[in-house]
């Protein structure tokens, strides 16, 4: 009778445990969608003619005159440059080099240097998905964040500026 | 005025829920006629408030009422009133107020339908339909307010989620709701059922119309679900193991289990406890899979927005109904006497295995839905479960629960012989048998797998049927009871939509071409030239539509257009796939990415027996409803005999 009364119990116990998991879930705060990155903390790729880790922190934006998300977040480059003359270099990807400046030309161009990659060999390098992704490299030239699509007032705000700042 | 009207509608129907929660229990603790009888004025009234809410908000977006937030978030001027409409429920705050509308409406269904339920009976179901209610309501109100104002209103709204912008979905979710809410009922006769310490032949009779009605819808909702996926999505494919997916599939199959174990309850007096138990956990796999879906543990392409205050009240209030009715179970259920005796191959064993195998999966299915997260928790490391678990898994067990079915109709109650069953089944096995041959070597040598399943899927139908054809020969259609051609048609559709599923996931073709207006394509014995791709304006998006060409045998065949559409408030880009069917199956095409110069990516894909996994669904559902007519289920035992097992049919 009494491992009987146990049996009874079990799909409460069985509730219990996943309650647990489920609260752990909420509170832990994680992102379900970020899938991580195997660029943060090694050292930059290296791109051509321009030197990164040169004590001052630097952005690296992939982006794409077609593509309708960095227009989306070109917006917030713009203010990054303005407000905080933060360094940051643009790889235009998979690009006609006359289409990424019409699009520069049109929009502000927000971009301390511009680099084509038309073949996607430096994506390569950098472990690029797709466009837009942004890297920050800062002084020692060590990646600290990568943002797969569009960056967003909150990233900026929550994790790029802080990071900017503390001019590591 | 109106938004405020439903708002108040509302909170008048929590008043009303919580006199509804708690009267009658304590009517039908003490016996007192009056405190029970109140339980059905409160459902009918309170189904009337939230009906007054729901079309309060309905009339805020009919009208385009942007002083009203969710109105602003969540639909625009320009959408076609269809889109307004289905705007109401394709947001967090309105599916949740839909789903206290159709809990409301079960709960009045319960009132009008259930005159024949014993007093105390009744009072108790209602209340904890209302205590149910309580806790959506309270959601609500305090955490999900649809009728929030904005000041100054806006001109103009955020527009819907262009995904959602489709006929397919605008319907999936009230579909969905109302199998997952119609379990809400078969919860509320369980818990009543252990607070009276009595579940009965009765019992299971009353039980059943509310479970056959809830997986019903919930079958149409998931199919349609499934099709939306298919034709929306671009990829082909109409079963992904979404999360959001899954979390639909494990209330349907605890359902369909539970379907099965509450006939061995009427018809045996048998396994009484175990229909308890499923009764609550179907329910509760329901709200799992609404947790799951609103809190944002899991990502899908389904998620809603995502607030953890919302899925911490979902959270407790899931541990309260399911936690309340399990701890319920673990005090009572010991105590619920079982009647008949059975032997181990009998009608009773073989929904016993079809009981065990249902749930295994179910539990698979579970476990391939969460191993993602607590893995996360434990080590933080991402996986992703997908297809190649599923098939390895949900795959075998479904073979032996499929091999398994046709068998188990032959079998009588109490005690039965395997053999002479098996040999009365011999033509359907020779006839799955050859089809699994025939498919095996026209087909594809190397897909022996695949081959095997589509014997399944011909078993499955010759078995139905020549059951069926057994039974005809003894008695007439018309005497025949409903619920017996109801099981036939369920069992032959599920056959079908297993071909379906198995003949499009292992024999479809596919190809991916980048193509210039005026070049063509061989493909799956067709020749397909892109003659164009079009601008257009629809109401609220800018779209490219491609003219496909599709001709057969030298001779023009028909016309394909996929677009693809540019939803302007949101900038997002949604594929309108162009399908053509013919039953036996359906040529697909989808537009991606492309300019003049380039050329456009077309995918194609030629899906053999497609359209069957729908066709099979629904059918699956017919049979259902079928059942659900039988009269037996409508004026059958009207009182309770106590304790005197119905006769064996």
């Amino acid at each position: 009778m009494k491992s009987n009364r146990l049996l009874f119990l079990l799909p409460l116990l069985t509730l219990c445990a996943m309650a647990v998991f489920f609260g752990w879930a909420l509170l832990s705060g994680r992102d379900p969608a970020s899938i991580g990155s195997v660029m943060v903390g090694r050292p930059a790729p290296k791109l051509e003619g321009v030197e990164l880790g040169g004590g001052k922190p630097k952005l690296v934006n992939f982006f794409a005159s077609w593509c309708a998300p960095c227009l989306a977040e070109h917006p917030l480059f713009t203010r990054l440059k303005e407000r905080e003359g933060t360094a940051i270099v643009g790889i235009a990807w998979k690009d006609k080099p006359e289409a990424t400046r019409a699009w520069l030309a049109k929009l502000g161009d927000p971009f301390k240097q511009l680099l084509f990659d038309q073949e996607g060999k430096t994506a390569l390098d950098w472990g690029l998905s797709g466009v837009p992704e942004t890297y920050l490299i800062d002084g020692q030239g060590i990646v600290r964040l990568h943002f797969r699509g569009p960056i967003t007032e909150q990233d900026l705000k929550e994790r790029i500026l802080p990071l900017l700042k503390s001019g590591s | 005025m109106v938004p405020e009207l439903g708002q108040y509608a509302l909170i008048l129907a929590l008043a009303v829920a919580l006199v509804q929660g708690t009267l009658p229990l304590v009517g039908a603790a003490k016996g007192d006629v009056r405190l029970m009888a109140l339980g059905r004025t409160a459902a009918l009234t309170q189904a009337l408030l939230v009906i007054l809410a729901f079309g309060a908000l309905t009339q805020a977006y009919v009208t385009s009422d942007f002083s009203v937030a969710n109105v602003v978030a969540n639909s625009h001027s320009a959408k076609p009133l269809i889109y307004k409409l289905s705007g109401v429920w394709g947001n967090h705050e309105g599916s949740m107020l839909l789903w206290a509308l159709i809990l409301a409406l079960f709960g009045a269904a319960v009132a009008i339908f259930g005159t024949n339920l014993p007093d105390s009976l009744r009072a108790r179901v209602l209340a904890i339909q209302a205590l149910i209610g309580v806790g959506f309501l309270a959601f609500l109100l305090f955490t999900s307010n649809p009728f929030e104002r904005v000041f100054p209103a806006p001109p103009d709204g955020n527009g819907l989620n262009p995904l959602l912008q489709d006929p397919g979905l605008a319907f999936h979710p009230p579909l969905l709701y109302l199998g997952y809410v119609g379990f809400s009922v078969t919860y509320a006769f369980a818990i009543a059922a252990l607070l009276e310490g009595r579940v009965d032949v009765a019992w299971a009779r009353w039980v059943r119309p509310w479970t056959l009605a809830a997986w019903c819808f919930l079958t149409l909702g998931i199919a349609l679900g499934s099709w939306w996926a298919y034709y929306i999505l671009g990829w082909g494919g109409f079963w992904f193991w979404d999360p959001v997916e899954n979390a639909s599939l494990m209330p349907w199959l605890a359902g369909t289990a539970l379907l099965h174990s509450a006939i061995v309850v009427e018809k045996r007096d048998a396994l009484k406890s175990w229909t308890v138990l499923l009764a609550v956990l179907a329910f509760s796999l329901s709200l799992l899979g609404t947790f799951l879906v609103r809190s944002g543990v899991l990502t899908s392409v389904h998620a809603f927005a995502q607030d953890p205050a919302r899925g911490m009240f979902i959270l407790g209030f899931l541990l309260l109904v399911t936690g309340g009715g399990l701890a319920l179970y673990a005090w009572r259920a010991p105590k619920i006497e079982s009647g008949g005796l059975y032997q181990p191959i009998s009608r009773e064993g073989a929904l016993i295995l079809n009981n065990l195998l249902l749930c295994t999966l179910a539990a698979t299915v579970l476990l391939g839905t969460l191993y993602p997260l607590f893995l996360d928790l434990l080590t933080g490391t991402k996986v992703s479960v997908g297809p190649p678990f599923f098939n390895a898994t949900f795959v075998p067990i479904s073979l032996a629960l499929f091999a398994a079915l046709c068998v188990g109709p032959y079998l009588g109650w109490k005690r039965a012989e395997l053999w002479p069953a098996l040999v009365r089944l011999r033509a359907a096995f020779a006839v799955a048998v050859i089809a699994a041959i025939v498919a095996s070597v026209a087909i594809d040598g190397r897909a022996t797998l695949a081959a095997l399943c589509l014997g399944f899927g011909v078993w499955l139908i010759a078995g139905s049927l020549l059951e069926f054809a057994g039974r005809l020969r003894r008695s007439r259609l018309g005497t025949m009871p409903r619920a017996a051609i109801g099981m036939t048609i369920a069992h032959t559709a599920l056959g079908v939509v297993v071909l379906g599923a198995v003949a499009t996931a292992a024999w479809h073709l596919e190809l991916i071409q980048t193509m210039k207006p005026g070049d063509s394509v061989k493909f799956a014995g067709f020749e397909i030239s892109l003659k164009q791709v079009q601008s257009l304006n629809g109401p609220n998006y800018v779209a490219e539509r491609a003219i496909l060409a599709v001709a057969s045998d030298g001779g023009p065949y028909t016309t394909l257009t996929p677009e693809r559409r540019l939803f302007t408030v949101q900038k997002r880009q949604v594929a309108e796939t162009s399908i053509h069917t013919n039953i036996v199956r359906d040529l697909y095409a989808a537009l991606g990415e492309g300019d003049a110069e380039k050329g456009w990516t077309i995918r194609l894909y030629y899906n053999p027996l497609a359209p069957l996994i729908w066709l099979g669904a629904a059918l699956c559902a017919l049979g259902g409803f079928v059942s659900l007519s039988d009269r037996r289920l409508r004026i059958g035992a009207p009182k309770r005999s106590r304790g005197v097992p119905q006769p064996a049919e």
